[in-house]
């Protein structure tokens, strides 16, 4: 018969042994981003490494611009029209490898994935629409964005890498069901968008919207006042947002703070900066890009509240500092690097019924915001 | 200094682990001993260095005064003496001190006839302090990991060192470290309020007896550990709280780089949920 002594050393001994399953051996990589002795420090594991992945060659040389233009040759070409045909083709062939490549499921392969195949100027196909409106999203951010992306520029497979959808999208969640036994309340729910922790995971609608955010909760008073009414809740939902910064982009908090005073921009790295353009440019995109296409997603590409698959950092990060390791891929694709002229299309002029996005809000500094109470 | 009437008979000759005979002498109520040399020099000479890294860091505020760690590039090596170099002599001169001192203690315990007890324990902060400053940056291969001596700094160090793994709540050494700590203040604040109450007693009463104390908790707790017992509880809740802080700080970032919350990924991840 086991002893109470013996029961015991054998549970510890299988405790030990499970939590040394769970932990990283071997040895460390450290870097220093702050002064000597603050802890401003990254410290990664070499053998856990995330692949910044693979950037698909283009399809073959870029062609020269000259040529006829492909509003010329092509039908219905309301946003690349102003390149030359063989460009065009260049860059759809390139679009097609990197939302839909050959290895898809069969249903989402090739041209047809957007393109009737009767007639490729229809715009019968809501992915074409969709297509054309992220086309526009994309010159958006490389044009205007580039406080976060600088010339790094960003592609349509920043985001998609193979795949019709961006493998790291948020929808609000679904609302609550008013139970009480298993009620989670939002939160509770070890998920990667809040590096598994038991914080709130619907918080991107709060601070990745149009006008939503700040992530600003630290009271500037000692007692309580009128002037700032949030809640230990709010503290905990931009806790929150920020557990996905940090996972999105595999760093910790110190990549961007100093955390003796997250609030001060004074004590907090240029990353910090970088960030916060970088949530201008989320908010903006997913304002003026992507809800406008509400009404024209299938239900099948749409989030129990009924809104489209939103970006976050994770979308574009993938849990690298630099999308895809920094890889400079956007120069190959030139007819993705600025608006193009007149090319400013409503969604709504192709599907009836659809709201035209508002203008995109000029990103203020920062600093402008910390002036601004923020 | 007075010589209270029993001090006497503890003044053992004998006892001592190094140098025999030759430090064996007090120095009014206090005894010298090899260690208490070595002591005095590691101390002094510490403190002497912090002193002038102090006047070397710009500032006398005693708050903001800071002796750093050096920057990881120096990795395991010496780094000069005004970039981390006086931060390594000094935590040199900690050890030395600190591990002079329960040394010295040791041999009090012989001269005394008693156990161990007290050296013992005051090594389970010696183990905490060392895991900082020397185990630690030596499994991460830099003495910069180290946490720097200053009052304010240190504070900063650790709240950096916390959010460098998003949430240290979720460290499982450091919910063990925290429980005993805080199981410490509640058995010594249970413990002091019953001797206070049993040897104050209400006017005209007598003073009470340990069998009252443990009466006492018989009613509250359905358990008294006793007089004596009282004394191993605290001893045992108090090491556990510097020993797992110790595991809690070296697991993190030799054993676990990600977030704390991640690493309960494990208890997600076992086979009998799938």
């Amino acid at each position: 018969m086991l002893t109470l002594s013996k029961l015991s050393a054998m549970a510890a001994l299988a405790i030990a042994g499970l939590s040394l399953t769970a932990c990283e051996i071997g040895p460390k990589q450290s870097q220093q981003t702050g002064y000597r002795g603050t802890g401003i420090v990254q410290i990664t594991d070499p053998q856990n490494v995330v692949s910044p992945g693979e950037v698909p060659p283009p399809p073959y040389a870029l062609p020269a611009p000259s040529g006829p233009k492909a509003s010329e040759v092509y039908q219905n070409v309301k946003v690349l029209g102003n390149i030359s045909q063989e460009e065009f083709d260049y860059t759809m062939a390139a679009i097609t490898q990197w939302i839909v490549p050959a290895n898809a499921p069969a249903e989402q392969a090739g041209c047809n994935y957007c393109h009737n195949a009767e007639n490729l100027a229809d715009d019968s196909k809501y992915t074409k629409v969709v297509a054309r409106r992220m086309i526009q999203m994309t010159q958006n951010i490389n044009q205007n964005y580039s406080d976060h992306v600088k010339q790094t520029g960003v592609t349509c497979y920043t985001c998609h890498r193979g795949n019709a959808v961006p493998k790291y999208v948020w929808t609000d969640p679904a609302p609550s069901d008013g139970r009480l036994m298993g009620n989670k309340r939002g939160q509770n729910t070890p998920a990667s968008s809040v590096a598994y922790s038991s914080l709130p995971i619907g918080t991107f609608a709060k601070y990745m919207r149009g006008k939503s955010g700040p992530a600003r909760v630290i009271s500037k008073t000692i007692h309580p006042t009128t002037a700032n009414v949030q809640s230990v809740k709010d503290a905990e939902g931009n806790y929150a947002i920020m557990m996905h910064l940090s996972q999105s982009l595999g760093v910790n908090c110190t990549y961007c703070h100093n955390s003796r005073s997250f609030a001060r921009w004074e004590q907090s790295s240029p990353q910090r900066a970088l960030a916060w353009y970088g949530l201008q440019m989320v908010k903006a995109t997913n304002e003026n890009y992507i809800h406008p296409l509400t009404s024209v997603f299938p239900a099948n590409r749409l989030g129990p509240q009924g809104d489209p698959y939103k970006t976050n950092c994770a979308t574009c990060h993938q849990m690298q500092r630099k999308p895809l390791g920094g890889a400079q891929m956007a120069k190959d694709y030139p007819a993705l690097l600025t608006l193009a002229p007149g090319g400013a299309v409503s969604p709504a002029a192709a599907m009836p019924g659809m709201e035209a996005p508002a203008p995109a809000a000029a990103a203020a500094a920062p600093a402008a915001a910390a002036a601004a109470g923020n | 200094m007075a010589l209270l009437s029993f001090e006497r008979k503890y003044r053992v000759r004998g006892g001592t682990l190094v140098g025999g005979d030759l430090f064996d002498f007090w120095v009014g109520p206090f005894y010298v001993g090899f260690f208490g040399i070595t002591t005095l020099f590691f101390a002094s000479l510490g403190t002497a260095l912090i002193f002038y890294g102090a006047s070397q860091g710009g500032t006398w505020n005693p708050w903001l005064i800071s002796i750093a760690p050096p920057d990881l590039k120096y990795g395991l090596g010496l780094a000069p003496l005004k970039e981390g170099g006086l931060w390594q002599i000094i935590t040199v001169c900690a050890i030395g001190a600190f591990v002079s001192w329960a040394l010295r203690e040791v041999e009090i315990c012989r001269k005394l006839g008693m156990g161990y007890h007290v050296p013992v324990a005051f090594g389970f902060a010696i183990f905490a302090y060392v895991t900082l400053v020397v185990f630690r940056p030596f499994l991460l291969g830099a003495w910069g990991h180290g946490f720097p001596y200053g009052i304010f700094s240190h504070l900063d160090w650790v709240s950096n060192v916390g959010y460098q793994y998003l949430h240290f709540h979720y460290n499982p050494a450091h919910m063990l470290a925290v429980s005993f700590f805080f199981t410490t203040t509640l058995a010594l604040s249970m413990h002091g309020a019953l001797v206070l109450s049993a040897t104050n007693p209400a006017k005209g009463e007598e003073v009470k007896s340990p069998e009252y104390e443990d009466t006492f908790f018989r009613d509250l707790i359905g358990y008294s550990v006793g007089t004596l017992g009282i004394h191993r509880v605290g001893l045992l809740l108090a090491l556990n709280a510097g020993f797992w802080s110790a595991v809690c700080i070296i697991i993190s970032g030799p054993f676990w780089t990600r977030g704390w919350p991640e690493w309960w990924t494990w208890w997600l991840n076992l086979p009998i949920w799938m």
